[in-house]
């Protein structure tokens, strides 16, 4: 293995399809979509986060385990 | 000949009383596992005859560190699925039974989630109202301190030790880059600005090799406690991991590295001296990088990212694919199938990361946390970044961040109903868990590798199960459906 020629593998041909799709979020319609649920996600996640994140955040102490 | 490879998985969860007054992490995990035990037909205690956990695997017994304590007098289960539930240094654990692939054991992770789910609704009903015991799979509280989630594979004891220590450092630490569940934060020695670090456990590994897990963590743990035939088998246990909530991190992480095993045990890696030169700095340092761009030095010279690692593992385990099959995964479709993943995962990580957002923990966080402080025009120094990265590994349904994520899954939901209660029909859990369906009240304890009847004579008896995959329903589902008390069962079993 030592001699062997380090280089990155290229992507196999149906993944790189795949990530062409989503190189260009921006502009594609792919990428519209993404933008669009990650904008709903977030609305969601300002609806649930904790009231009090700083209080929550000091609270959460726990005892190392193992 | 490599083992057909035996899995389990044991997690810790966080744990937080909230509104409990003079509330301890070792009563909340205590009055948690047993509204959940009490809500049972039955309980049957955990048997510690057999537990040597200062056992070390480079052949000598306690080496005046911290050998793991056994905590005997906390609460500690069995359940009729086969997994142990119990308590541990103050966290409620979960054990998942033995199973016979990596995807069987996605199944019995996520069904651990649901007994801790449904241990959280157990525990409001017993508490007034307004108190509530909350539960988080993760491993670090974002101040210093961490608890664990440890994988268990059985090895063929022929392995020499020290040789499976460096080749499984070397796969520990470049793994993280699909096996991260991400953190916002920096718990390393020495003050930093939070930073998004892939992993939540890699800052607290201090060591290369060593037998302690809560202090001076190593990379590879030397506990030697096989729960089997001691002559024949080791069981190596991994405390290198993160806990995932994604189902495809468990199974790469799982079955990733029981194919590493193998390739050990079949003498495939070849000449190959791929071994990280400063193992303990580069777990670090890979966990910093979330662009993946970082760099280690092997002791060979090279310097590899750890992509470029896992791609060289890649390439022996495809060889070994070819020449020899997947059968010792569990099944020749199913290690097939797990080849293609991590080929997929690995081409996707050198892509673009943000590719895998619906498969991977880390890159799924790492995009929520971007997003949301692009919205809010805050840091990751903000305490709701903060909050967000710990809500991300809430269990509770209507709080769990990852829940909003719709990830990728591999299990369909009844499956993962099913593992709650019934054990897999492929390890010795099956008799395990058959046992406790059936004969519960003559069971006075059980453990990995026994289970101790009362069955009304003078002596308790205790049925040995030292062959993991011993006891299928292949071998004694017929006998269970033909027995009808525990004492003709053990005629059957002795006769």
């Amino acid at each position: 293995m030592a001699e062997r020629e380090l280089k990155r593998r290229p992507a196999p041909p149906r993944e790189a399809q795949e990530i062409e799709a989503q190189d260009a979020p921006a502009t594609s319609e792919r990428g519209e979509k993404l933008k669009a649920e990650l904008d709903e996600l977030l609305d969601e996640i300002d609806e649930v986060l904790e009231d009090n994140a700083e209080e929550f955040v000091r609270s959460y102490v726990q005892k190392g385990g193992e | 000949m490599a083992l057909p490879k035996v899995y389990g998985l044991e997690t810790e969860y966080g744990i937080q009383a909230v509104n409990v007054p003079e509330s301890n992490p070792t009563t909340a995990a205590s009055l948690l596992i047993n509204a959940y035990v009490s809500g049972l037909p039955s309980g049957v205690g955990w048997d510690f005859e057999d537990e040597t956990p200062g056992r070390d695997a480079r052949g000598f017994q306690r080496d005046g560190g911290q050998a793991p304590d056994v905590e005997r007098h906390l609460v500690n289960t069995v359940l009729t699925n086969g997994a142990r539930f119990y308590v541990d240094h103050a966290h409620p654990e979960y054990s998942t039974p033995e199973c016979s692939s990596p995807r069987q054991l996605v199944v019995h992770d996520r069904a651990g989630e649901v007994v801790l789910q449904r241990a959280m609704v157990a525990a409001r009903r017993v508490l007034p109202p307004g108190q509530e015991i909350v539960v988080y799979k993760n491993n670090s509280d974002g101040k210093g301190n961490s608890y664990g989630c440890h994988e268990n594979y059985l090895v063929e004891r022929a392995v020499p030790f020290p040789l499976l220590a460096r080749v499984l450092c070397t796969h520990l630490v470049t793994r993280q880059i699909y096996t991260g569940a991400g953190k916002v934060g920096c718990e390393e020695e020495g003050a930093h600005a939070p930073r998004f670090e892939i992993s939540q456990r890699a800052d607290f590994f201090e060591e290369e090799v060593g037998l302690e897990t809560t202090l001076k963590r190593p990379i590879v743990n030397t506990r030697d406690e096989p729960h089997a035939d001691p002559q024949r088998y080791r069981r190596v246990h991994v405390i290198a991991g993160d806990a995932n909530l994604a189902e495809v991190a468990t199974f790469l992480k799982a079955g990733v590295t029981a194919l590493v095993l193998a390739l050990l045990e079949d003498d495939a890696l070849g000449p190959h001296e791929m071994y990280l030169a400063e193992p303990v700095r580069a777990v670090h340092e890979l966990s910093h990088d979330p662009t993946l761009r970082t760099t280690v030095e092997l002791v060979d010279g090279r310097r590899l990212s750890a992509l470029e690692v896992q791609w060289e593992l890649f390439d022996l385990a495809h060889k070994y694919a070819e020449e020899r099959g997947l059968g010792v995964l569990g099944s020749e479709e199913e290690g097939r199938a797990l080849l293609e993943r991590w080929e997929h995962v690995l081409a996707g990580l050198e892509a673009d990361p943000a590719t895998l957002r619906r498969e991977l923990d880390w890159v799924a966080k790492h995009e929520l946390v971007d997003a949301y402080c692009a919205r809010h025009g805050c840091g990751l120094d903000d305490p709701r970044v903060a909050a967000l990265d710990l809500q991300y590994h809430d269990l509770r349904p209507e709080r769990s961040l990852f829940a909003r994520l719709k990830m990728e899954t591999l299990i369909e939901p009844g499956e993962i109903e099913a593992a709650v209660s019934d054990p897999p029909a492929t390890t010795r859990a099956y008799f395990r868990g058959q046992c406790l369906k059936r004969f519960a009240p003559a069971i006075v304890a059980a453990n990995w590798d026994s289970i101790v009847f009362d069955v009304g004579r003078d002596a308790l008896q205790r049925v040995p199960m030292m062959e993991p995959l011993r006891g299928t329903a292949a071998h004694v589902g017929t006998l269970f459906d033909e027995v009808h008390n525990p004492a003709e069962l053990l005629e059957r079993l002795s006769g």
